[in-house]
């Protein structure tokens, strides 16, 4: 894929619960579980670098509030970029 | 936020904008306990979490945070208190469209939302939805069917599929043994009231975008002031289910969709009429009148002979045994005393026997039962045989003819005897016989005053004539009784005249 990738997902190790569905729901299959271990003693979903759309499934997906956040590349400035509003606003989805 | 560690080869040079994250509805950090403030108390990839997600994000969207509050269950998401910022409220096992009831009524203002398990739903408060859906109650009902009671380890919920295994149907469910699953969204949309019925399932993406978008109408619909609302989520509990997440979310598409269909059962408008509407008023303003009606008829500085006076009044019904009762309780509140008034009649309405026990006392009243009145008023032979063997050593009896019958005998009571009914019938009504007696009761014992019975008689009859008659039949009982104890007629237990 030529450039950088429309989307990306933060994932929230604290918040996360290592169930797996977000990487089972992801159309692009972007997100994998971490090897490693969390505090928690499960291994965190991670965002592999590649190809997010930011579409947002995994988000819905999601059981936990705040585990994960997705971000889309922002349409090359017309005018100002928009701000991003602390908390996050959502987008619709699909 | 942790988020940076994970996160690689950000393109430094583009810019990415935030489009989906922790909604505002939660609280940045949870309070239940000090060192899991970041997770919520659910299992990793339990449907709770996704259907809370769903409805803060609707919530927010449709700006009504400041407006909610939330009802939660008993049962997993008994917590729900913990995540969500807005008015919350957590009630008994089944009870939460009762308790939503009164909220929405109280404050109509309000979006309030009824958050429910299958074992809340379906089993406990079965009662409690069916009515609330009924009366289209403008309420909001989140209905997560998980098919099993998870909070309790695993028992069988109505909900639970024919054969299921849980603890208590460990070799699956048996519908001979156990019936079929129950439909609530089904059953529900039957009634005529709900607005709105949907049945959605978190089993997959396309499905959990169906179900954010009946969540969001849902709460869109109570915010333009339609009625009862009801989304029910097909919703995975890897826990008990005993799978881990991702074999569960698939056993809702494939286990429980067949079941339970997906559907919108119902989405139209109704307007319920509401032409027979009550005056409304205020508390403030019913308490004073209360307060106003109360100081009027207070009838201040009479002295009662006695500390405590228990009165059972029995007859036929329709002979105006239970209202006399109630006359003497007012009269009694009226005149500062503590009064207990209890009826007992049978599932007759009319024409059975009735009884009921006045307490009149300077105390507080501990039981309103009297086990030893210590007067009874007898409107007929059935009833003064029944209960005067009960009547208090040194008691009075009324009875409501006008003599005892031959072969009774009641030692220890002062008998008074009054036909009250052929007076009553006399003055224009047989049905003033009640107030003959009370009359007869106010004369020979002196318990109440009958300036106090005519205030309450006022107060009670609206119709003048009615009210003349029952001062004339008031009246008539006084004077019957003056007269008899004058020529000495008053019957002892012994049969000699006093
Ligand atoms: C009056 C009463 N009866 C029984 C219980 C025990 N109890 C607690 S949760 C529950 C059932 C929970 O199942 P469900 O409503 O399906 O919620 P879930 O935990 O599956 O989300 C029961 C029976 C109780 N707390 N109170
Ligand atoms: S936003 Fe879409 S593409 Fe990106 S990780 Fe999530 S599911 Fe995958
Ligand atoms: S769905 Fe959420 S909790 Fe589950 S692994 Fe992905 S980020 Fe973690
Ligand atoms: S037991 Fe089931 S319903 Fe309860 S939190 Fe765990 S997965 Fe969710």
């Amino acid at each position: 894929m030529a450039g950088p990738a429309r989307g990306k997902v933060a994932v929230d190790v604290e918040e996360c619960k290592g169930c797996g569905l977000c990487v089972e729901s992801c159309p692009p299959k972007c997100l994998e579980l971490s090897p490693e271990l969390s505090h928690y003693g499960v291994h965190p979903a991670r965002y592999t670098g590649h190809d997010c759309t930011g579409c947002g499934i995994c988000f819905y997906c999601c059981p936990e509030p705040g585990a994960i956040t997705v971000f889309r590349l922002a349409a090359p400035p017309k005018a100002a970029p928009v701000p991003v509003p602390a908390g996050g606003e959502h987008a619709p989805a699909l | 936020m942790a988020e940076q560690d994970v996160i690689l080869e950000e393109p430094k040079t583009d810019k990415y904008e935030v489009v989906h994250s922790k909604s505002h509805l939660f609280y940045p950090e949870y309070e239940r306990k000090s060192d899991l403030k970041h997770q919520t108390h659910y299992c990793p990839g339990c449907g709770h979490g996704v259907a809370h997600k769903l409805i803060a994000e609707a919530l927010q969207e449709l700006k009504l945070q400041d407006q909610t509050i939330l009802v939660s269950p008993v049962g997993c998401s008994v917590f729900a208190y913990y995540y969500f910022d807005v008015g919350n409220v957590q009630v008994a096992h089944g009870r939460a469209p009762a308790a939503a009831t009164g909220l929405k009524r109280a404050c109509p203002d309000k979006i309030v939302i009824a958050y429910q398990g299958d074992g809340d739903l379906a089993a406990i408060g079965t009662a409690e939805i069916v009515h609330a859906a009924n009366r289209g109650e403008k309420i909001s009902v989140f209905f997560v069917n998980n098919a099993i009671y998870g909070m309790t380890g695993g028992q069988m919920a109505p909900t639970t599929l024919v054969g299921q295994r849980s603890t208590t149907s460990p070799w699956g469910r048996r519908p001979v043994n156990e019936g079929f699953p129950l439909h609530m969204a089904e059953m529900l949309s039957s009634l005529e009231a709900p607005v709105y019925i949907e049945r959605v399932a978190l089993s997959d993406n396309k499905n959990i975008m169906k179900a954010r978008r009946a969540v969001r109408k849902a709460l869109e619909l109570q915010r333009d002031g339609a009625g009862f609302t009801f989304v029910e989520i097909l919703s995975p509990c890897p826990t008990i289910w005993g799978k881990d997440p991702i074999e569960a979310r698939k056993w809702v598409g494939e286990k429980m969709i067949p079941s339970f269909p997906l559907n919108v059962f119902r989405d139209k408008k109704i307007e319920i009429p509401n032409n027979n509407v009550p005056p409304h008023k205020t508390v403030e303003e019913i308490v004073e009148g209360e307060r106003k009606v109360a100081r009027e008829g207070m009838v201040h500085g009479r002295s009662h002979h006695f500390q405590h006076l228990g009165i059972k009044i029995a007859g036929f019904g329709g002979q105006g045994v239970l209202l006399l009762g109630q006359l003497l309780a007012e009269m009694g509140m009226r005149e500062g005393l503590e009064v207990s008034w209890l009826p007992s009649y049978g599932p007759e309405m009319r024409s059975g026997s009735a009884h009921c026990h006045v307490c009149l006392s300077k105390d507080r009243i501990g039981s309103p039962v009297l086990s030893r009145p210590d007067v009874l008023i007898a409107m007929n032979e059935i009833s003064l045989r029944k209960f005067a063997s009960q009547i208090a050593p040194g008691g009075t009896i009324i009875y409501g003819r006008e003599r005892l019958p031959d072969d009774l005998s009641i030692p220890n009571a002062q008998v008074v005897c009054i036909p009250a009914s052929e007076i009553a019938d006399k003055l224009g009504s047989a049905k003033v016989a009640n107030v003959v007696m009370m009359g007869a009761l106010l004369e020979e014992t002196e318990c109440l005053s009958s300036e106090t019975a005519m205030k309450v008689l006022e107060a009670k009859v609206k119709n003048l004539a009615l009210l003349e008659l029952d001062r004339k039949a008031l009246d008539a009982g006084r004077v019957y009784i003056d007269h008899t104890v004058a020529i000495g007629a008053v019957t002892q237990a012994d049969g000699f005249a006093q």
